[in-house]
């Protein structure tokens, strides 16, 4: 299914390129730099290429191309997901996914990619497998290897393979038992130029870190499953039990997964954290633009809302921008013409606020729009939608382990319109 | 500090022992016999040299004692390769440590010896018989690793070993093994499509596996190698259904997608015809389960399969998943097989889709945006998940637009034009001027909008951005011809506009405005049209082209204002450098103008120019997409992808629903591959019984109504049965005697073939005793000297000669005529296909061509006997062990049509003994007849070639099949020559495998002997693989080495020596 694999960096070098069938010369991605040339912007190449032999479905990533070379029909989807798998887990092993990661873990990429298709084929994808089969590089255990010369290649199958939780490997032991959910919730929202909201939807994911000798079998309840409009599940999770109860029965993988990730009915309204006031005008003849930017929290349930960056892409006309900042800081890259704003923490008492005048090009027209502010922000301790767990059990161990929630809200996709 | 120390120790405790046991490691790869190691240290020397210093170290490194500087060198070695560097010299130095203990250095060995195998068959070779090894360790990974490895490399010569391995793996207990057989399955068949009816048996039989993990990759398998066998499925489906969820992802996309394939040929519709479900979706939206009969009373009604059910249901659970292409492919599953009012089930999955990564956005937007054509009310309810954000990637943007413009409808209008003016403004030009394009289709489809959204376009003219305005102009040229009211206001507004726009396609687009509706505005047209000539050299063409047709239509009527103006820029016209232009100025000249030689169509002038024009439909560029499977390749690029498998229509009338059923639960009998003898014949057993079985099915079938199908099974059939019998003749002693009663055994098997599978059986048996028959006398052997050797060689000649002569003359109607009058014999060798594929389960060839064959007498009695009768004419000729491979000569693009393949039907030639055999099949794959197609110039100038006789015509779509002596002179050199019609020449090559040089002829164990003392070093070409000894049961080595060459084998008393 999939031929082969290139993976491009930022300025148009092949740096990596594995082939799971026969050689596929690396000119074939010449037609992927056609594509590239044509679009403006590096997210505009379109993820899949007809060439006259080939298919090229591709996906970026970290600032870089992974396209996976393709001769016959298969569904997109399938290649684009598995692309996606392997940056994850190049992520997973090397913390970062850059060139340079890559380029320095060569040998264990090239391995894990052995690992991860057969034939084009996926054969294992699930984090546990390969980290039996490959183990992850550390420092020290580089320099036992050089030392004693064992590897970091696994000789046995791995457990999981063949069992009916592939997701797990056996003989798990830990000192310290203990399982901590995160649950997360991002706000995408549309607000318009009036301050109403277009539309707000909630989505939200549980992420787990578990850490449990054995093989434990978890459950954990809601007080308010209703909430959970639409989910979907780890493997691991016995959707008969979900369907019948609304509880989340699963044996977990070990380590840091994703339990689930759900989207908020659309029924309940969304409540909006925080609240924009803009004045950003241009004036028709002169070559000065107003910019004024106030933020408030609004309905945040009395947590502080922090870790606040606002960003904008004002118009191509702007040659730079001379703001003030009531806290924080910012930066106009006048290439992209990019405004951040990183404001902090949001004091309800002393709203931040961003004030001053933009310069226009000399002779360059009012710009007919004005740019969106993209808005991040994170507000702790607390999930927008409400959503509460209710317990967390464990059966089929003997020990007690130690449990923690944590609630965050976040800002997904959260734009205004000015 | 003492730890720290301890640690140390310990460390050169661990070092030291490795480094002993690399060291013994080391010791015993020397001990080893290594005839591969010379052969290694020969081959070495010749790169060597001529490379420089570069990968000298590495080399050094490999070949070092030190495990440690291996390891380091293969690192190296593989960052080269990641790289793309060619490492390919360092081949040899890599191979030899393939046997290496430390497990990372033969993992990236692997890696190296996958990615050059192909360059380097030879030396590829040599690593075979590790992976041999491997496949017998007791460790499952291991087993499976040398399985994956073995099945990757790329070597057409290893083709039998890869199929033994497959089919021993296939029956591992390991479930993992078998997975990776499956995988195996689909790299032998891209190798050798030839394996195909092999590899379907072994498909078939892990189809029937339980296990989760081989489901996914099975399938795989299959709908690789033969998506067609459809009734393969049949056993399997409600297994395959009920495991779907315990399959690991990757594999429930394949199987949800060849399910969908089956379900619609297995199933009846479950969409009622003319029912409208749009209105009452909303009702049956949760009432999935229930088996709804209540409200299908009306009609007939339809009850659903309850497989059909059993599907939906399972698949159901999976739209779940974390992975977006499981749920893309239920939700194309349900799009596909479910009633109309269940297909909503899939949308909430779908939109939860859009949050993840930007491709995965895209396609799945894609299959939206073709679902929503059809049911705007699936996706009505998330209409705000479509909103655009400004962060999207541009094409993101446009598709969103697309769905959003698919479902509009009058309630909800207002809301999307709203969201669409904030569109418009987009700093992102393409985009803005996408969305102006959606409005006007949302304009057309709903009438109550039409005015408001031409209002806000002809306020977009005023715009400052040349491309918004330009695509307005065209958007509203549109809407205008679709709405030819009282609109003079906005074609006077734009000719105002006229001056300031420059894109050409607007102003074309207003010049053509004009002209058509020059009735409305009778002032102003005449004088765009005098702007026009003024500038009319500096225009653009289509500009050019549309200013004639604004001249010629007020030519006609206001000729009093426009008469000059019209000439002039007719004048201009006339020089005008681009010929479409000159063409259309005389064009209008002559249509238009009245003078003496224009003829009746002057009068008709006026009709023809300001006719009133159809309005043009503005439609989704989605309409037409789903002919596609949603979720396919094909379907995003909107054009077939190669291998696009159609999705079938539903069938009128349900197949038979029995076939599903399964009575027998057969265990699923598992061998330890590690066992030996004994066991391994009890797998062979099986294979046999298998044989057995499909044979009788098979039988009954060809016996229905096969005379007409294809002589080529035949010939084919007629060929592999000896296989079957010099395989049995093994059993048999070798005693001679009889070699006609043998055949006729089998001549008279046919009649009596519908008794019972021990017949035929017997019949080789016997068969066999006649080939050992004729296997004393004769001498030679090697090379291409064709001798005719056994006198019932030369018996059959005579015949041959005749269908040879035949077969150049008038061929295929000829073999059709044949075929037909003697469909007794034809059954019978229709049956024995069956039998013979199955036989081939292969061991190793241990020294490949090199030997004569047993067999040619009774080939040829058999021979004889059929072509007394049947003699299609290609096969009958063609005496080969095994499928007969066939071979490109010319492709139907490069050749004009015509289309050339060529087979070696390893029979002797009958122009020139020295000559080889070839068969050409020539067809024309153009619309044309093509004449005279012969053989031209040749090169080597010394080559001698039996050309075949000039075919005088060949019709389109036609073939022929010729035959043609090639002398090669005993080397594998190409032969090659040109191909001529009467047009064209097109130069083409044969190049033969050593094992088609070959002549089989049968002589005694001595003899043999005495010969290979002859040519010993001569012409040795060698395929060396060292044989498990478990495998080697000497008829299974036979058969290997047939397959390979045309060859056959000395009944020795020796069993380990096969040549």
């Amino acid at each position: 299914m999939i031929h082969s694999l290139f993976l491009i960096n930022a300025s148009g070098d092949i740096f990596l390129e594995k082939h799971w069938k026969s050689v596929v010369s690396r000119s074939v991605c010449d037609y992927f730099f056609e594509a590239q040339e044509r679009a403006s912007e590096p997210e505009n190449v379109p993820p899949v290429i007809p060439t006259p032999h080939h298919y090229l479905i591709s996906v970026l990533r970290h600032r870089i191309y992974f396209v996976a070379v393709i001769q016959s029909e298969v569904p997109p989807l399938f290649v684009i997901e598995f692309l996606h798998r392997v940056v994850d887990t190049f992520q997973d092993y090397f913390g970062v996914c850059t060139e340079a990661a890559i380029k320095d873990n060569v040998v264990v990429v090239y391995e894990l990619l052995e690992e991860m298709l057969d034939n084009g084929f996926p054969l294992a994808t699930e984090s546990n497998i390969l980290k039996e089969l490959i183990k992850p590089p550390t420092i020290l255990r580089t320099m036992v290897n050089t030392i004693t010369g064992s590897t970091n290649v696994g000789e046995q199958l791995p457990t999981g393979q063949l069992s009916v939780v592939p997701w797990r490997r056996t003989g798990v032991k830990y000192t310290n038992n203990e399982a901590y959910f995160d649950v997360v919730e991002e706000i995408d929202a549309i607000i318009d130029k009036s301050g109403s909201t277009i539309t707000a939807e909630i989505q939200g994911v549980i992420d787990a870190c578990v850490k449990l000798t054995g093989m434990p079998d978890l459950t954990l309840s809601f007080m308010n499953p209703r909430l959970l409009d639409d989910v979907s599940f780890h493997p691991c999770v016995r959707f008969k039990r979900w369907e019948a109860e609304r509880i989340l029965s699963f044996i977990p993988p070990d380590g840091n997964f994703r339990l689930l990730s759900y989207h908020v009915s659309s029924q309940n309204l969304v409540a909006i954290p925080v609240y924009v006031k803009h004045n950003i005008t241009f004036r028709e003849g002169s070559s000065q633009g107003r910019f004024d930017l106030t933020l408030g929290p609004k309905q945040t349930m009395g947590k502080a809302v922090e870790a606040v960056l606002v960003s904008s892409q004002l118009p191509r006309g702007v040659l730079n921008a001379n703001l003030n900042a009531s806290q924080g800081t910012y930066t106009f890259d006048p290439v992209t013409k990019m405004l951040t704003w990183d404001v902090g923490k949001i004091n309800p008492q002393k709203l931040p606020s961003l004030k001053g005048s933009m310069n226009l090009q000399a002779g360059a027209s009012k710009p007919d729009e004005n740019p969106t502010i993209n808005i991040q922000l994170k507000i702790q301790q607390m999930a927008i939608s409400g959503l509460k767990v209710n317990r967390l059990d464990m059966y089929g161990e003997k020990y007690k382990p130690f449990k923690g929630i944590k609630y965050m809200t976040k800002a997904g996709k959260f734009q205004v319109r000015t | 500090m003492d730890v720290g120390f301890c640690l140390r120790s310990e460390a050169a405790g661990a070092m030291r022992t490795a480094l002993m046991s690399a060291e013994n490691l080391q010791l015993t790869l020397k001990a080893e016999p290594s005839q591969e190691e010379r052969a290694l240290t020969h081959t070495k020397r010749g790169p060597e040299e001529t490379h420089k210093a570069g990968n000298e170290d590495l080399k050094e490194m490999l070949e070092s004692n030190k495990e440690s500087l291996k390891l380091e060198a293969m690192k190296r070695v593989v960052g080269l390769i990641a790289k793309g560097k060619n490492a390919s010299e360092l081949f040899p130095a890599v191979v030899k440590n393939v046997a290496s203990k430390n497990i990372e250095l033969k993992k990236l060995v692997y890696v190296y010896l996958v990615r050059y195998a192909e360059e380097q068959q030879d030396l590829a070779l040599l690593s075979i018989s590790t992976f041999q090894r491997a496949l017998k360790e007791p460790n499952q990974f291991i087993r499976a690793s040398a399985l994956r490895v073995l099945s990757s490399i790329r070597v057409p010569i290893i083709v039998p070993i890869m199929m033994l391995a497959i089919k021993e793996a296939a029956a591992d207990m390991s479930p993992y093994v078998r997975k990776t057989s499956a995988h195996a399955i689909q790299k032998l068949y891209s190798l050798d499509p030839d394996q195909k009816e092999q590899l379907i048996e072994v498909i078939e039989k892990l189809l029937k596996d339980k296990s989760t993990l081989v489901a996914g990759s099975v399938v795989v398998a299959f709908e690789e190698v033969c998506p067609d066998r459809i009734d393969l499925i049949h056993k399997n489906y409600r297994k395959l259904c009920n495991l779907l969820v315990d399959v690991e992802e990757w594999g429930q996309v394949v199987i949800i997608s060849m399910l969908t394939r089956y379900a619609r040929t297995q199933f009846t519709s479950p969409w009622k015809e003319g029912a409208s479900f749009e209105e009452n979706n909303e009702k049956a939206f949760y009432a999935s389960d229930s088996e709804e009969k209540s409200e299908r009373t009306e009609a007939e009604a339809y009850v659903m399969d309850p497989d059909h059910r059993l599907l939906l249901r399972n698949t159901k659970p999976l739209l779940q998943s974390r992975n977006t292409a499981v749920v893309m492919s239920v939700a194309q599953l349900y799009w596909h097989l479910a009633p109309r009012h269940e297909v909503n089930l899939v949308t909430k999955s779908l939109v939860r889709l859009l949050r993840s990564h930007r491709e995965v956005q895209y396609i799945v937007l894609q299959n939206i945006a073709t679902m929503s054509i059809q049911r705007k009310g699936m996706f009505e309810p998330y209409m705000k998940s479509f909103y655009v954000r400004s962060t999207d990637a541009t094409h993101i943007k446009t598709l969103k637009l697309e769905i959003l413009t698919n479902l509009a409808n009058e309630a909800n209008i207002s809301t999307i034009l709203r969201e669409f003016q904030t569109y418009v403004k987009s700093q992102d030009k393409a985009f803005a001027a996408a969305t102006i394009q959606a409005i006007g289709r949302c304009a057309t489809n709903i009438s109550e909008v039409t005015d408001t959204c031409l209002n806000g376009l002809v306020l977009l003219l005023s715009n400052r951005d040349e491309t918004v305005v330009a695509e307005s102009v065209v958007v509203i040229k549109k809407l205008l011809q679709t709405q030819p009211t009282q609109h003079s206001e906005i074609i006077k507004h734009m000719a105002k506009l006229f001056d300031n726009i420059t894109v050409s396609m607007a102003r074309a687009s207003i010049l053509w405005l004009m002209g058509e509706y020059c009735d409305r505005v009778p002032k102003i047209a005449p004088d765009v049209l005098r702007k026009m000539a003024k500038s009319f050299t500096a225009e653009e063409d289509i500009v050019k082209l549309q200013t004639v047709n604004l001249a010629a239509k007020l030519y006609l009527t206001n000729s009093k204002q426009t008469k000059l103006l019209t000439q002039y820029i007719l004048n201009l016209g006339k020089y005008d450098q681009s010929y479409d232009i000159r063409d259309r100025t005389r064009f209008i000249r002559q249509l238009i103008v009245p003078n003496e030689k224009s003829g009746a169509l002057n009068k008709y002038a006026r009709r023809i120019l300001l006719a009133p024009k159809p309005a043009p439909v503005l439609e989704s560029a989605f309409k037409d997409r789903d002919r596609y499977q949603l979720g396919t390749l094909s379907h995003s690029l909107n054009s077939k992808a190669s291998g696009y498998q159609e999705l079938s229509d539903w069938p009128a009338v349900a197949p038979d629903q029995s076939v599903r059923n399964v009575e027998v639960v057969e265990p699923v009998q598992e061998w330890a591959p590690s066992v030996g003898k004994t066991k391994k014949l009890k797998s062979d057993d099986k294979f046999y019984s298998d044989n057995e079985e499909e044979k009788a099915e098979e039988e009954s079938e060809s016996s229905e109504g096969s005379s007409s199908s294809s002589s080529s099974s035949s010939g084919e059939s007629s060929s592999e049965s000896e296989e079957q019998s010099s395989e049995e003749s093994d059993k048999t002693s070798s005693d001679s005697g009889k070699s006609s009663s043998g055949s006729e055994e089998t001549s008279s098997g046919s009649d009596s073939q519908q008794k019972k599978k021990k017949k035929t059986k017997k019949a080789p048996q016997k068969k066999s005793k006649t080939a050992a028959a004729s296997s004393d006398s004769d001498e030679n052997g090697n090379g291409p000297v064709v001798k005719d050797s056994s006198s019932s060689d030369e018996s059959s000649s005579g015949s041959e000669d005749d269908s040879d002569s035949d077969a150049a003359a008038a061929p295929t109607t000829q073999q059709q005529k044949k075929s037909d009058r003697k469909p007794g014999p034809k059954v019978k060798s229709e049956v024995e296909v069956s039998l013979l594929d199955l036989v081939d389960f292969s061991p190793a060839p241990t020294n490949a061509p090199k030997g004569p064959v047993v067999s040619p007498s009774l080939l040829s009695d058999l021979e004889g006997l059929s072509l007394s009768n049947t003699s299609s004419t290609m096969q009958v000729t063609a005496p080969s062990f095994g499928p007969v491979k066939t071979y490109e000569l010319l492709h139907h693009m490069t050749g004009k049509g015509l289309s050339a393949k060529y087979h070696f039907p390893r029979q002797p030639c009958l122009h020139q003994p020295g000559m080889v055999a070839v068969q050409v099949t020539l067809s024309n794959g153009s619309d044309r007849s093509l004449e005279e197609i012969h053989v031209g110039d040749r090169s080597p100038a010394s080559l001698n070639i039996h050309c075949f006789n000039t075919i005088e015509r060949l019709e389109p779509e036609a073939s022929v099949t010729v035959s043609m002596g090639i002398d090669f002179s005993d080397s594998t050199q190409a032969a090659n020559f040109q191909l001529c019609t009467k047009e064209d020449g097109f130069s083409v090559s044969i190049q033969p495998a050593v094992g088609e040089l070959l002549m089989p002829s049968s002589l005694s164990e001595q003899d043999f002997s005495r010969e290979q003392g002859k040519l010993l070093g001569m012409n040795e070409t060698s395929a060396t693989v060292a044989m498990a000894t478990a495998n080697a049961s000497s008829q299974a080595v036979k058969q290997r080495v047939l397959s390979v060459a045309n060859v056959g084998e000395v009944p020795s008393g020796q069993d380990v020596a096969h040549r």
